[in-house]
């Protein structure tokens, strides 16, 4: 292994899906590293990339995305890996939360059929010892009396259990990075925090990689050592998590931080909000994606695509006129 | 205002909830369910019945008493060549169900094979069977009962084998069609996430989620096999004389039409009974199978 603290090395991923407005480049560059234990956020509106980068690390774009770029595993090639080999590491070494915890369990299994499922595939547990495992992950994740609601089916449980039952599948074989993808957004909001916490708690305990994807800043602020901020298919902002909320450089970061709504606004005060829309990922601009939604945008802007700029330790922000964007100082989240 | 929550709210209370009472309550309590139950019931029973008794021999021929009109010995009278009505209508439901049966195996098996199979490979395999299954859709099952019968002979055989082909192509694509549907959820998606093959989760997620369309739809070619068959032995493709069969007993009538008209009602009911009763059958199905629907009734 070339760097041993390396779990998940991605390295200018691309990926192009086949849309019905043609062809649409999803992901541009990406790259990022992730080490054992290490926690990552990645933000940003809908349609900015970020389920994309996860689905693409999973191997669970459609047929017709072409990837490019590399995505090691533990030093190993995983773009354009075969999916009868992908088929024994989806679930084992690398899991997935969904966002709907409606819809991404079979309403004809059982969820102890469904949470067995991992280990008498991967683990080639036995249905006793897969039972006996499964009730004890089910206790772990909260579920109340996990020994008779194993035979329960979906539809009996409620949002935020059913949301614990899919966390319970995806840890089911220890895996090395989880990838939460919105795990909180479907649920109600005070068992949102439960949740978090229980994903949190469990990360820590079993020492695994997270990839942690919202569009709540505060989801991200709480939760992740290192966070990554997406428009328009690239990584417009990354850095720690603290370092980026005291000093975000990005415009786009910045837009994000203003439109959170805020708690004691005085009645009938306006939600700030950021110009215009996501750009459609077919027709993406030559120059940064964010120009013409951008109020410090100029003409080199949208010339070419601006470059990676470091403005702290490990804090890039990809835009040329940090050194404006920055003198506002936005941010400050830890006062 | 009144709306529909007030009166459900003013309603007598049901003595039990609708979930309560599970499949047969919600069942029983189905009119088309009940009604399409009890008419396809009658020709299975009538099918079963004739294998042990009819009050005359369907092959036994009697010219002597040819064409007579209902009475005490023959209850719906004889046809053209003196066989008992009533018993040719209770052996030609043997046939009919026979044909039914192992024509729309053949259809299930190989119609929910194939479109399984293009909804889980997508891409050129969906393309070759789905094009493969419109070619087969263009070729009326009569058209294809008389180039099998030109080939190996008119017969049963022939006819069901023609009517099973004829199948295939519409269950292919309902189960496709249906297939793609699951395909699309998030569970499968939420499935493969957790490691699992195209073909583990065809057979764990998708055909367990169709399952209550292709019942439904089975009913439905059921009911489209007996009119294949009856118009197959009409043409004399189908079953040969002397097996009886409804198809047969109209051909038959066709001479007699302005001697004995009634000679063609009755198999024409019968044909007409048992296809309306697998139509309400499945009609009832469709909704007793679908848990939304229940819910509202």
């Amino acid at each position: 292994m070339a760097d041993p603290a390396s779990l998940i090395e991605v390295d200018n991923l691309g990926v192009r899906l086949n849309t019905s407005r043609g062809p649409a480049q999803a992901v541009r560059g990406v790259s990022f590293a992730l080490k054992r234990g290490e926690t990552l956020g990645l933000v940003g509106e809908s349609g900015c990339g970020k389920s994309v980068t996860a689905l693409s690390l999973m191997g669970l774009l459609p047929e017709s995305a072409v990837v490019t770029g590399s995505v090691k595993l533990d030093g190993n090639e995983l773009a354009r890996l075969p999916d009868a080999d992908y088929c024994k590491l989806r679930g084992n070494r690398i899991s997935m939360i969904f966002q709907e915890p409606m819809t991404a369990l079979n309403p004809m299994h059982t969820i102890g059929h469904q949470v067995a499922e991992p280990l008498r595939r991967h683990k080639r547990y036995s249905a006793a010892q897969a039972r006996k495992e499964v009730i004890a992950l089910l206790d772990r994740v909260g579920l109340p009396d996990p020994a008779k609601r194993i035979d329960a089916y979906p539809h009996q449980f409620s949002g935020g259990q059913r949301q614990r039952v899919t966390i319970a599948m995806a840890l089911a074989c220890e895996p090395d990075l989880l990838i939460a993808d919105e795990p909180t957004t479907a649920l109600d909001v005070t068992i949102q925090g439960q949740i978090l916490d229980l994903i949190a708690d469990l990360v820590e305990e079993r020492g695994m990689s997270m990839i942690l994807i919202s569009h709540d800043l505060g989801v991200i602020a709480e939760n992740v050592q290192r966070m990554m901020v997406m428009y328009g298919g690239t990584v417009v902002e990354s850095g720690p998590t603290d370092e980026v909320f005291r000093r975000m450089g990005h415009p786009y970061t910045q837009g994000l931080f203003r439109a959170r709504p805020k708690l004691g606004a005085r009645k009938g005060t306006r939600l700030t909000t950021i110009s215009g829309t996501v750009p459609e990922l077919a027709d993406l601009p030559v120059g940064c994606a964010f120009a013409d939604r951008c109020p410090l945008a100029i003409d080199q802007c949208r010339a070419a695509m601006p470059p990676m700029i470091k403005v702290g330790a490990g804090h890039v922000v990809r835009c040329t006129r940090t050194d404006v964007s920055m003198a506002a100082n936005v941010g400050a989240l830890s006062a | 205002m009144s709306s529909p929550l007030t009166t459900s709210i003013d309603a007598p209370v049901a003595t039990r909830p609708l979930a309560a009472r599970g499949f047969w309550g919600r069942a029983l309590r189905h009119r088309s369910f009940v009604l399409g139950g009890a008419l396809s019931l009658l020709v299975v029973v009538s099918a079963l019945l004739s294998l042990v008794w009819t009050p005359w021999s369907p092959y036994e021929i009697d010219i002597a008493s040819k064409l007579r009109p209902p009475s005490s010995a023959h209850w719906l009278g004889t046809d053209s060549f003196g066989r008992d009505i009533v018993s040719l209508l209770l052996a030609g439901a043997r046939s009919t169900i026979l044909v039914g049966i192992i024509a729309v195996s053949i259809g299930l098996s190989f119609g929910v094979c194939l479109g399984l199979m293009a909804s889980a490979k997508r891409g050129w395999t969906e393309e070759i069977i789905m094009r493969f299954s419109d070619f087969t859709f263009a070729f009326p099952a009569v058209l294809s009962a008389i180039m099998l019968a030109a080939v190996a002979g008119p017969g049963m055989v022939t006819s069901i084998i023609a009517i099973g082909i004829f199948q295939i192509p519409t269950l292919t694509r309902l189960t496709r069609g249906s297939a793609n549907a699951i395909w699309a959820r998030e569970f499968v998606l939420a499935a493969r996430a957790s490691g699992k093959g195209a073909f583990r989760i065809t057979i764990e997620h998708v055909l367990p989620n169709i399952l209550s369309i292709l019942i439904v739809q089975a009913t439905i070619q059921f009911a489209l096999a007996i009119l294949a068959e009856a118009a197959l032995s009409y043409l004399g493709l189908g079953t040969q004389p002397p097996q009886p069969s409804w198809g047969r007993m109209l051909n038959d009538a066709q001479t007699m039409l302005f001697q004995s008209p009634m000679l063609a009602v009755y198999p024409g009911a019968a044909i007409a009974i048992a296809v309306l009763g697998l139509n309400l059958l499945g009609d009832g199905l469709r909704d007793l199978l679908d848990p939304r629907l229940a819910r509202e009734r």
